[in-house]
Formats: C-alpha cells, sequence, structure tokens
C-alpha cells in the first residue's frame, strides 16, 4: 500500500474538484476523481418555457460562458424546427471561434502556467539575456532589456512587499520546475500581457453578443444583433480578432515551443487512450459534414482508424457516483436515483457527484487533444500541417501526443487552426451583407411537442444538450458535458476515467507538494460546475429521455 | 510625489499613460457618482499603497462568471488590481496554491488578517442537511463561510447567487441554496448582475479605500451609484416605449429599427442597475443595444420572478 495523497481543492480550475492518488515508489499507483458540488439545473428547468432554457443552462458555467448558451440553442431549435439564416450561423461561429481564442489563452497563462513557470525563480533572470531569448524564439512586439528589467522590477516589488497575494504558499523551487530564470522571466511578462489581452479578446463577445461573461444577443431561430452587422462594429470585431490572432502566434504558440524542450518528459507522461469529439463549428448548413472541427473517434490511440461518433453509443455508469442502482444506460434513457443523506466519500465505493459517461463501453478524453487528433486522423489539412510542423521542431514522435505535452500543445494549434478559419467568416458575412442579405432571424412557432438535441464541441471537450417538449413547457432536460467525461469516476466495469487513467504512472518527487499531479488535472481544464449540473438527488426524480 | 511619479513612469513603461490613467479614474469617478474634485483622491487610493488591502475570495455555488467579469477590468487593469492595488490574499480561480497548501493559506490568511480584510463572496450556500451538497477540502460551504465572513472588516457579495441565492435558489431550489446574508444572518454590501459590471465592484471596493465605509446601499444591500434608477429610465430606446413603438418578433423591421424591446419581455421597467451607462467591456454594447430584452439579472430572485423571459410583464 502506497501513500495517499488528497488535493482539495484543485485550485485554478472551474468549481470544486478533489482529486485523491496513491503513490508508490515516486509514482501514482492509483488515482480518483471527485466532483464536490451539485447545483440541480436540470430538475429547476423542468415545467418552464424552452425559450428560457439557453440562458439558465448558460449559468452552468461563468467561464465556458458562450458554450452551454448555443448548444442550448441548437437544442431548443432541433426541437422545434427551425432551421437558421446563414448570417445567423455565421456569427455564432464568430463568437464560439472568439470563445475558443479566448478560452485557450486564459487556460495557458491564467490557469495552467504556474504548474511550469517559476514566478520567483524569474527574479534570477539577467533581464538582457531574457530579451536575446525573447526575440530569438518569439515576434511578440513587446520585448527589449527596459521591458524585462521593468516586469522584473515588478515582480520584486511585489515579493518584497511581503504580500504574495494568489502566488503565496506555492510550489516554488520545487525540483519538477526546469525552466533556466530567463525562460521563467519571459513566460511571467506573458502571463501578465495574457492578462490584459483576454479583457480585449472578450470584448469580441460583446461586439456582437452584447457582453462577456453571459452572452445575451442569441435566439431560438438566429441572433438578435441585426443592429450590430454594421462596418464599424465588423472593423471593431476584425480589429479585436487580429489583436488576439497576433498574440496567438507571436507569444502562445513560441511560449510553447520555448518551453517544451525543457518538459520533454512530460510527452510520455499524462496519456490516455480513447478519444471522442462530436465537432463543432459548422460552414454551412449540412452537419456534421461541413464542421470545420470535424466528429469522430480513435480507440486505443489508433489516430489513422479514426470513425464517425454516433451518440448512440454513449452510457452513463452511476455505480462509483452517489446515486443507487448499478445499470449502464444511454443518456436519453437515464435515472437519477440519489443516495440519500450526505454522501459518504468512500475510494472503494462512491466518491463522486459526477457521473462516468462512456462511448461503446469505453472511457474518452474529450477535448482539444481528442479534436486536434480527430482532424489530424481524418488528414485535414488545417491541423494536420501544424501538427506536423510542430512534432518535427520539438523533434518528437507522433506518439508523444498522447501526453500531458501533447495536451497542452494541442490546445495551442487548435487556436491558430480556429483563429485563422475565423477570417474568411467574418468576410462571408461581409459578402452577404454586401449582396443586402442581412436576414438574422427565422421566425417559428413553438409546438405542442418535441424533442431535440444539440452536439456540440466547445473549448474544454464534446457536449450534448438534450430537451424534450411537452405542451409548449419543458419536460426532460439532459446534458452531458465536457468535464464529465474527462473527470467523472470509475464506471461499472471498474474502468477509470480519463483523468483517474492519465494520473498512472505520474512521478512525484515530494508527497506533500504534488506539483506534478496539479499539471496533468490542469492540462484538461477542468470544470466542475458544468460536469455537475445534475438532478435533485433527494427528490428521487426518475429521468426519462427517449432516443431521438 | 515621488511615489506618485514613480508609478506614472511604471504605467508609462507598461503603455499606459498618465492621461488613460486619469481617464479610467474619471470614468470610476463618475460611475460611483462623486463629483470630478475626486478624481485626484482616486487615483491616489491605485498610486502604490504601502500595504495593499488584503482580500479573502471565497467560491461557493456558482459558475465562476462574476470572477471572470472581474477579469476584464479595464479601470483599472486586472493585473494591477492583483499585483499593484489589492493583496488578492485567497482566490481559487488564480492562485498558484492547491490542496494543503491552499488551505493553509486560506486559515493562515484569516488568522493574520482578522478584523481587516476584505471579503468577497462569489455564489450561494447550500443550506439543505446542513450544507452537504458543496464541499471544499472536506467543509461545506456554510462551514466555510461561517468561519470566514464575520471576520471580515466588510463582506461583499459579488453576483445574484451570494446576494440573493442566484441561480441554484430558483424554484423548486433543490439544494436550499441561500444567499450569504440570509444563510448567516449578517449584513452584506451587494453588487448583484448575472455576472454584474466589474466597474460596479471595483467603484465599490474604491469607494471603501478612499472613504473609509462601504456607499450607500438600498434595501436589498445595492449601491446607490451604481443601481439607484431602473434600466428602463435610462434606457437609449426609452423614447420609442413612449411613441408606441415596439418590436413584436425577432428579426422583424422594427427590431432592425431599434424599436421598443418591451412587448418581447423586457424587464427593464422593474430592474435596477447602470447597464444602459455603464454598458460592458469597455463600454462595447449591453443586452438592449445587441437587440436582446433584459432579463432583470440584478433583482432577487429574478430566475423566478422575471420568467418566462420573453413573455411581456403584467
Amino acid at each position: 500500500m502506497g501513500t495517499r495523497i488528497i488535493v482539495d481543492p484543485i485550485t485554478r480550475i472551474e468549481g470544486h474538484l478533489r482529486i485523491e492518488v496513491e503513490v508508490e515508489g515516486g509514482k501514482v499507483k492509483d488515482a480518483w476523481s471527485s466532483g464536490q458540488m451539485f447545483r440541480g439545473i436540470e430538475i429547476i428547468l423542468k415545467g418552464r418555457d424552452p425559450r428560457d432554457a439557453p440562458l439558465f443552462t448558460q449559468r452552468s458555467c461563468g467561464v465556458c460562458t458562450y458554450t452551454h448558451y448555443l448548444a442550448s440553442i441548437r437544442a431548443v431549435e432541433n426541437a422545434v424546427g427551425v432551421q437558421i439564416p446563414d448570417n445567423a450561423r455565421i456569427i455564432r461561429n464568430l463568437l464560439h471561434g472568439a470563445q475558443f481564442q479566448h478560452d485557450h489563452i486564459v487556460h495557458f497563462y491564467g490557469l495552467s502556467a504556474l504548474d511550469w513557470v517559476d514566478v520567483v525563480n524569474a527574479l534570477k533572470a539577467d533581464p538582457q539575456k531574457t530579451a536575446a531569448l525573447a526575440d530569438n524564439v518569439s515576434n511578440d512586439f513587446k520585448g527589449g532589456t527596459v521591458y524585462f528589467k521593468e516586469v522584473q522590477q515588478r515582480i520584486k516589488t511585489f515579493v518584497d512587499s511581503g504580500q504574495l497575494g494568489p502566488f503565496a504558499n506555492a510550489y516554488w523551487g520545487h525540483p519538477a520546475y526546469k525552466l533556466p530564470p530567463e525562460a521563467n522571466l519571459m513566460a511571467a511578462a506573458h502571463y501578465i500581457e495574457a492578462l490584459r489581452l483576454q479583457a480585449k479578446t472578450a470584448r469580441m463577445h460583446a461586439v456582437f453578443g452584447a457582453k462577456n461573461p453571459h452572452l445575451q444577443s442569441l435566439a431560438v431561430g438566429g441572433v438578435t444583433c441585426v443592429n450590430d452587422l454594421t462596418p464599424d462594429r465588423i472593423a471593431e470585431f476584425l480589429y479585436l480578432w487580429k489583436e488576439t490572432q497576433d498574440f496567438v502566434k507571436n507569444v502562445y504558440v513560441p511560449d510553447i515551443l520555448a518551453v517544451a524542450p525543457f518538459y520533454k518528459d512530460w510527452g510520455g507522461i499524462g496519456g490516455t487512450t480513447n478519444f471522442l469529439a462530436w465537432g463543432d463549428l459548422p460552414e454551412s448548413a449540412k452537419e456534421p459534414e461541413s464542421l470545420f472541427s470535424p466528429r469522430g473517434v480513435i480507440m486505443n490511440r489508433d489516430i489513422k482508424g479514426v470513425k464517425m461518433a454516433v451518440p448512440d453509443k454513449v452510457t452513463e455508469h452511476v455505480t462509483r457516483s452517489w446515486y443507487k442502482g448499478n445499470d449502464a444506460r444511454h443518456p436519453y434513457n437515464g435515472e437519477t436515483n440519489p443516495i440519500e443523506g450526505d454522501p459518504k466519500y468512500d475510494t472503494a465505493d462512491k466518491y463522486s457527484w459526477l457521473k462516468a459517461p462512456r462511448y461503446d463501453d469505453q472511457p474518452c478524453e474529450v477535448g482539444p487533444l481528442a479534436r486536434v487528433l480527430v482532424a489530424y486522423g481524418y488528414g485535414k489539412k488545417e491541423y494536420a500541417d501544424l501538427v506536423n510542423g510542430t512534432l518535427q521542431k520539438l523533434n518528437l514522435p507522433a506518439t508523444a501526443l498522447f501526453s500531458t505535452l501533447g495536451r497542452t500543445a494541442a490546445r495551442a494549434l487548435e487556436t491558430v487552426a480556429i483563429g485563422d478559419a475565423m477570417e474568411p467568416w467574418i468576410m462571408e458575412l461581409v459578402g452577404n451583407l454586401k449582396k443586402g442579405n442581412n436576414k438574422t432571424y427565422t421566425p417559428w412557432t413553438m409546438p405542442k411537442t418535441g424533442k431535440g438535441c444539440g452536439l456540440n464541441d466547445v473549448a474544454r471537450g464534446s457536449l450534448g444538450h438534450w430537451v424534450e417538449i411537452e405542451d409548449g413547457k419543458i419536460k426532460n432536460y439532459q446534458y452531458v458535458v465536457p468535464s464529465t467525461w474527462n473527470l467523472g469516476p470509475r464506471c461499472k466495469a471498474g474502468k477509470l476515467g480519463p483523468v483517474e487513467e492519465s494520473l498512472i504512472g505520474t512521478p512525484v518527487a515530494d508527497p506533500k507538494n504534488p506539483l506534478e499531479i496539479i499539471r496533468t488535472v490542469h492540462s484538461f481544464d477542468p470544470c466542475i460546475a458544468c460536469a455537475v449540473h445534475v438532478i435533485d438527488p433527494h427528490s428521487n426524480e426518475v429521468y426519462k429521455v427517449r432516443v431521438l | 510625489m515621488k511615489e506618485e511619479k514613480e508609478f506614472y513612469e511604471r504605467l508609462e513603461g507598461k503603455g499606459i499613460s498618465r492621461r488613460d490613467f486619469m481617464k479610467f479614474c474619471g470614468v470610476l469617478t463618475a460611475t460611483m457618482g462623486l463629483s470630478s474634485s475626486f478624481i485626484p483622491k482616486v487615483a491616489e487610493v491605485f498610486a502604490a499603497p504601502t500595504q495593499r488591502p488584503p482580500v479573502i475570495w471565497l467560491h461557493f455555488a456558482e459558475c465562476t462568471g462574476c470572477s471572470e467579469a472581474v477579469l476584464r477590468s479595464m479601470y483599472p487593469w486586472i493585473d494591477e488590481l492583483v499585483i499593484n492595488i489589492l493583496d488578492i490574499a485567497y482566490h481559487e480561480t488564480i492562485m498558484a496554491a492547491s490542496g494543503t497548501q491552499a488551505e493553509d493559506l486560506l486559515h493562515a490568511s484569516v488568522k493574520k488578517y482578522d478584523g481587516k480584510f476584505i471579503c468577497v463572496v462569489e455564489g450561494a450556500i447550500a443550506t439543505k442537511y446542513n450544507g452537504a451538497y458543496g464541499k471544499i477540502g472536506g467543509r461545506t460551504f456554510l462551514e466555510i463561510a461561517k468561519d470566514v465572513c464575520p471576520k471580515a472588516a466588510a463582506v461583499i457579495c459579488l453576483g445574484s447567487c451570494s446576494a440573493y441565492g442566484g441561480i441554484q435558489a430558483a424554484n423548486p431550489n433543490p439544494g436550499g441554496y441561500k444567499g450569504v446574508s440570509e444563510a448567516l444572518g449578517i449584513k452584506t454590501v451587494n453588487i448583484p448582475g448575472c455576472p454584474p459590471n466589474p466597474i460596479n465592484f471595483v467603484g465599490t471596493v474604491v469607494n471603501y479605500l478612499l472613504l473609509g465605509k462601504l456607499p450607500a446601499i438600498d434595501d436589498v444591500g445595492r449601491p446607490l451609484f451604481a443601481y439607484g434608477k431602473t434600466i428602463h429610465d435610462q434606457c437609449p430606446r426609452r423614447s420609442h416605449y413612449e411613441n408606441n413603438e415596439f418590436v413584436t418578433e425577432f428579426g422583424s423591421k422594427e427590431a432592425e429599427m431599434g424599436y421598443c424591446l418591451y412587448k418581447m419581455g423586457c424587464k427593464g421597467p422593474d430592474t435596477h442597475n447602470n447597464c444602459p451607462v455603464a454598458k460592458f467591456n469597455d463600454g462595447t454594447s449591453w443586452p438592449v443595444e445587441a437587440g436582446h430584452p433584459c432579463i432583470g439579472c440584478s433583482e432577487p430572485n429574478f430566475w423566478d420572478k422575471m420568467t418566462p423571459f420573453f413573455v411581456e410583464s403584467k
């Protein structure tokens, strides 16, 4: 029996997550992932106006702010049978593209960089050498000795104040930090730059979406922002897009390439086995054929064997979750029959509010790595060139993609691919407007009954919303979200969830300071408020949503 | 004066001119409803205090949208808030430490700054089954709040969840979720909104730092400088309302004309907030400008009281 380590709370994520591992011989031997909060949004939706569902489900998460809004709108549109106009599709894609850019930049710098970058060690850097390093690896327009000296002074003033704020009591000096001081200083400077940039990136959402977080310009049938389809608004969007994409190409990707060589061992740590992507960003009304980020599933790391993914193969397990029962059920047929009272956390039995989704009975990783692998497997040029180029630059084999490093790099590469795709979309919108087509909405009427689903792929992974309407009201609502796929517990067959699997074999230099564990968990960009949105555990309500 | 000079030099080093900075302070001062004579004083608050005021930021049942909103702050920029103005001693979304290190930090910070820190709460507190629905490090939200909040100099509830319970408290409120004031029986300053405009949060904090007290509030705890008037009374589409010019369907000619959204369900007449004036994301837009009705998100219990959202209020 090895040493048990509990990390709770996992910080720099959304929501309340507990990770427990067993360490033996300096490596993780076993792992458990547990969602620790539970709100009940699906039951709150029952009996309400279906048009309100998108605004409710959006509040699952303020980090993935746009994603549930979009997914829910699509599910209701599918249920009421309305086809949105071309302009609405384009605007939604632009907002979604901006969400990918924002999310991924914030994840790398704000949520995960401190796992790899020792900010305190940056004080030892020579600003001049840092400037030379930055010139060598990046095209950032900000740089030079004076700039890095100023950043270093700012960190010094901060550290000397003795008020370390969010940087207090962390893992500085941990042996797993491998960057030289100059790389640490460069990355610390970019951490601060990214904080400012993300506020501008989010402004793209305000241009066509009123505000960020929690946009408010979609309607079942299209978008409401018809008054924003003006040259000045489009120029504003374009300018913000360009500033963001410049940062992605000149700072974000170069930082990954500069940091990765010091952490090549992480190309062999943190991998999983199966990958699922519903795909997203439709470039016409035809789905899934026109999805820019394609739909597919990869089993046993067989990238070339990528297959079309079908939602019928999804089941959810509750054997190890705080619900009664032992059956693996199709989500459309799902039962939520929770145990009573204060849930007992027991890694040998039930230990999480998350259910365990499986595809063809297998756990599947979802998210940027899954999407990039699926696109790569199909040989989609926009992704394949980026992947091959990066592997070549880092002198790593394709197998290194199945890792914490691969997941982190895939997120950056996807940001490039989606960001580049956005420019033609803007031009397509301009072309439509030039032709006098400013149609943004298709009228529709609420049916007495209806069922609908929306399959989406959002920053953190594959997302499905399902709605059933009766008498013009919501009868049932169900969603299966990315972090449930990734962070879910063991299933009936005892198979580990993707994050649990990824942690096996992770080296832990100091069990009291489990930096390495946090690295891999963060690489999945967990979002627990999304993952545990499920139903009232004490109402004993049984939810049945039939197969569509 | 020397400090001030250094401060401006530092700002300029980061590409912010003194003029821009004074503009930030001007916007903020105006939002707070203070006269322009306060602008230099507001600037002083930001000018590198010797000891940065400590903030302990708690996350309960929420979506982190309120933290995200504050991350979009441009008056001042978020890195200034975190590094130069405040001492964010505990904040789970941005802090480097996790697990034991994070918990130790919370305990140490509460002890060190006992009676002196600003406690910002984001998210509602589950009360059913003694709060069993939400835990951090094995403690319920309720236990943590009872431990930390009473030791603060002031409790600021950021967002409608911590202020009034928010979405998880909507009917039938499965977890018995409540806002902080109700769950603990203490007085709080509430900055509601889903999420609120960060400028209203910054304005409240600056008010506290500048005048040594919290701003004047209404009967549901909202600062009057931000929530004193209704959306309707400040709405640029108000004249269409008076002229009986209404949108009755999205995508219609009337929608293109920018007519009043009241008949589409707009809750502006019943909602107190400064959205039409402050707008969001550096003054870029706000829901009515984007052609969408107001959903009343800064009013208590709006998820029940204001729904169905797309039906005209009676």
